[in-house]
């Protein structure tokens, strides 16, 4: 038994990285009280652009070439999601259908380029497996008995990455000048306006924030799982980081504890048939869990919800 | 600011969007005269850059075909955006509606005619079941009904992929469907033969558009849906049952797209699916509802339009050119309706000349009461 959750538990937290990192990105755009339900979109955009970089760095043996496509994914996420800024910040628009719009934007845009640049194929090429993010021990601290196997082994890189984003996230967010004001943005932007704080300025870099940590889910979701980019890469994932945004209750550390939760959701459902209780569920039971427990959680803390009040709000100066 | 007709910012953008299409396949260095005879042949089956080629009805009836399907979930999105909700759920609501039709057509024994209509109205239901559910919380729990149709999407897919492999009889064949429905519940085709699937359910977009109208423009609870998505606090004051209206336009809404799953099983594929993964119809149904103004003339049209889109897709891959063309064409569409505030801002400034006389009148005018 205590077997089977050792070799569940660091795959529970390879599912539940790209999760972190997605809710996170809609985090920042929330708090600064723009809806982005376009997450979905631009983690698409932004495994496809990690796997083009890995593609043409191998091709010309240059090195570094997972780190590089993360920053790559970064930086196309962060570009991509500012049509979504856009749109919501300067144009007025609903911004639920225009995060539709940018979904259904994301998955046209990166198949039709993979028909483009790989022969009519309807994926990129393949890269091989080394190129992708390994598993690794991290020394000593694995050595520590029960903690050190659950959470130090068989870890990925990125999975850290993700850990040390939430503290930076949470620090940014509720310890510095800059995180109360990206707050209040998403409470009551008039108020901000009123005194002194640019909404707009603090939108857009809100924003950018959250289409870079998009980018870089859909790129770790990529370079951790896969060894190529098609339409069914993310399938959907970036609608469950937005239930783990909803279930995290838009905190850093309700995401972190929602994402390792729904992680291990769908490891349970991969592991079911060999654990006892377990194994006469279906496991459509396991994939349909977190979005049951997301409704159940908005149910229970609908009286209290702690979305930002602002969250979806067209921004006008002059309202009161 | 000039008032313009929801109409003329619909044909922008679908103008718009297919301009975009067009400089795509330019970019990418494939011929846009392909593009452009691949959509002509997708609406008359006759192809320009052969003009020996045999003209069918192929190509037009599978146009219609696909437009049936989007036009019950355009109906199904505008039914809830008239009442001032987004029902992004349709693809649950189509899972759902599409198994409990097939559930219909296989376990259950009834005479042809009857046989297909009960199982629409079970497909109707399961989809009003699966609106309900965001209706009731958005309207007594005050929860946004975006993210509740959407966990509802999700549990739709596994339920539905549970449902059918526990409960209904496997084609043992393939192990990834189940056995053909009973002959007396398929809808047949029209045109007999024609290798084309359109079909009867047809007949059910037709009676929804006007369904749709009836209740939206002629009857009094039509009115104070609009009224509640108009101003709820408004509606109201004015007395009327605005948490009731809520629930009850998400559940209205859920039955078109449960009867939009329902046709798609029972006239397009005749067995029941075990998906895993959704077909975009819910998501295509917001184009539709979003290009139509949410009115039922437009939906219609827009349905049409969207129809074509997707039935374009063979020919196009066809004629060398990613299908996925339509998709962004879609997404600069939905894009540029998102963002009409600009769209009638340009549309002003083009007009802005021809007014500017008309304007400094008025201000004048203004100017004497003063």
């Amino acid at each position: 038994m205590m077997e089977l959750i050792y070799q569940m538990f660091p795959l529970a937290l390879m599912m539940a990285t790209p999760l972190i990192l997605g809710a996170l990105g809609g985090l920042f755009s929330e708090r600064a009280g723009i809806v982005n339900i376009a997450i979905d979109g631009t983690m698409q955009v932004g495994a496809f652009l990690a796997m083009v970089c890995v593609l043409i760095f191998e091709a010309n043996g240059w090195p570094y070439a997972k780190w590089v496509a993360l920053l790559v994914a970064f930086i196309g996420g962060a570009i991509f999601i500012s049509i979504h800024a856009i749109a919501s910040i300067h144009f007025k628009a609903d911004q639920t259908v225009s995060g539709t719009a940018v979904n259904v934007l994301a998955g046209g845009l990166t198949i039709y380029l993979c028909q483009i640049m790989y022969n009519g194929a309807r994926s990129t090429d393949t890269i091989s497996a080394a190129q992708g993010f390994a598993k690794f021990n991290i020394p000593f601290l694995s050595d520590i008995p029960v903690i050190g196997r659950l959470l130090f082994t068989n870890v990925y890189a990125t999975t850290l990455l993700a850990f040390a984003l939430i503290v930076v996230s949470w620090f940014v967010i509720y310890k510095t000048p800059f995180g109360l004001r990206l707050r209040s943005c998403g409470e009551y932007p008039q108020a901000s306006a009123s005194m002194g704080i640019d909404v707009v300025k603090m939108r857009w870099i809100a924003e950018l924030i959250s289409g870079g940590l998009s980018g870089l889910a859909g790129a770790v979701l990529v370079l951790t799982t896969a060894t190529f980019y098609y339409s069914g890469t993310v399938h959907g994932l970036g609608f469950v980081a937005v239930a783990t945004l909803i279930f995290g209750q838009w905190s850093p550390w309700g995401v972190l504890g929602a994402g390792v939760f729904f992680g291990f959701a769908q490891v349970l459902g991969l592991y079911s048939s060999s654990i006892p209780l377990l194994e006469n569920l279906p496991s459509e039971f396991f994939s349909m869990f977190p979005y049951v427990i997301t409704i159940v959680a908005l149910v229970l803390f609908s009286g209290r919800s702690m979305a930002p009040k602002a969250s979806g709000e067209i921004y006008d100066a002059g309202k009161r | 600011m000039k008032k313009h007709s929801q109409l003329k910012i619909s044909l922008v953008a679908v103008g718009v969007g297919f301009l975009f299409a067009f400089l795509v396949v330019i970019v990418a260095g494939r011929n846009p005269l392909n593009l452009l005879a691949a959509i002509i042949k997708s609406i008359s089956g006759f192809n320009i850059l052969r003009p020996n080629e045999p003209v069918t009805l192929v190509n037009t009836l599978n146009w219609l075909k696909y437009a049936v399907p989007i036009t019950l979930t355009g109906l199904s999105v505008g039914f809830a955006y008239r009442t001032g909700l987004f029902n992004i759920g349709g693809e649950g609501q189509i899972l759902v509606g599409g198994t409990a039709a097939a559930a219909v057509g296989l376990l259950v024994d009834l005479p042809p005619i009857i046989h297909p209509i009960v199982c629409l109205v079970a497909g109707a239901l399961a989809g009003a079941v699966w609106g309900m559910v965001p209706g009731i919380l958005k309207a007594y729990r005050k929860i946004n009904e975006v993210v509740i149709c959407i966990m509802m999407n999700y549990i739709g897919l596994y339920a539905t992929s549970w449902f059918t492999r526990a409960c209904l009889p496997i084609d043992p064949a393939t192990n990834a469907r189940t056995i053909d429905l009973k002959e007396t519940a398929v809808l047949g085709k029209v045109f007999e033969n024609v290798p084309s699937l359109f079909n009867w359910g047809f007949l059910v977009a037709i009676i929804g558009i006007v369904v749709f109208w009836f209740i939206m423009e002629k009857t009094t609870f039509g009115y104070s849906l609009r009224a509640t998505g108009f101003n709820m606090e408004g509606a109201r004051f004015a007395g009327m049952k605005v948490e009731k209206n809520v629930a009850l336009s998400m559940m209205i809404s859920g039955a078109f797209c449960g009867l939009a799953g329902a046709v798609l099983i029972l006239g397009e594929f005749g067995y029941g699916r075990i998906q895993t993964s959704f077909d975009n119809f819910g998501f295509d149904g917001i184009s539709v509802a979003l290009v139509g103004g949410s009115n039922a003339i437009g939906i219609l049209l827009s349905g049409l339009l969207f129809g074509l889109l997707k039935s374009a897709s063979s020919n196009l891959q066809m004629m060398n050119i990613p299908k996925e063309v339509s998709e962004l064409a879609q997404a600069v569409i939905i894009y540029l309706i998102a963002i009409q505030y600009v769209v009638i801002l340009l549309l002003d400034k083009f007009h802005g000349k021809k007014d500017k006389k008309l304007i400094s009148e008025n201000t004048e005018k203004g100017d004497d009461q003063l």
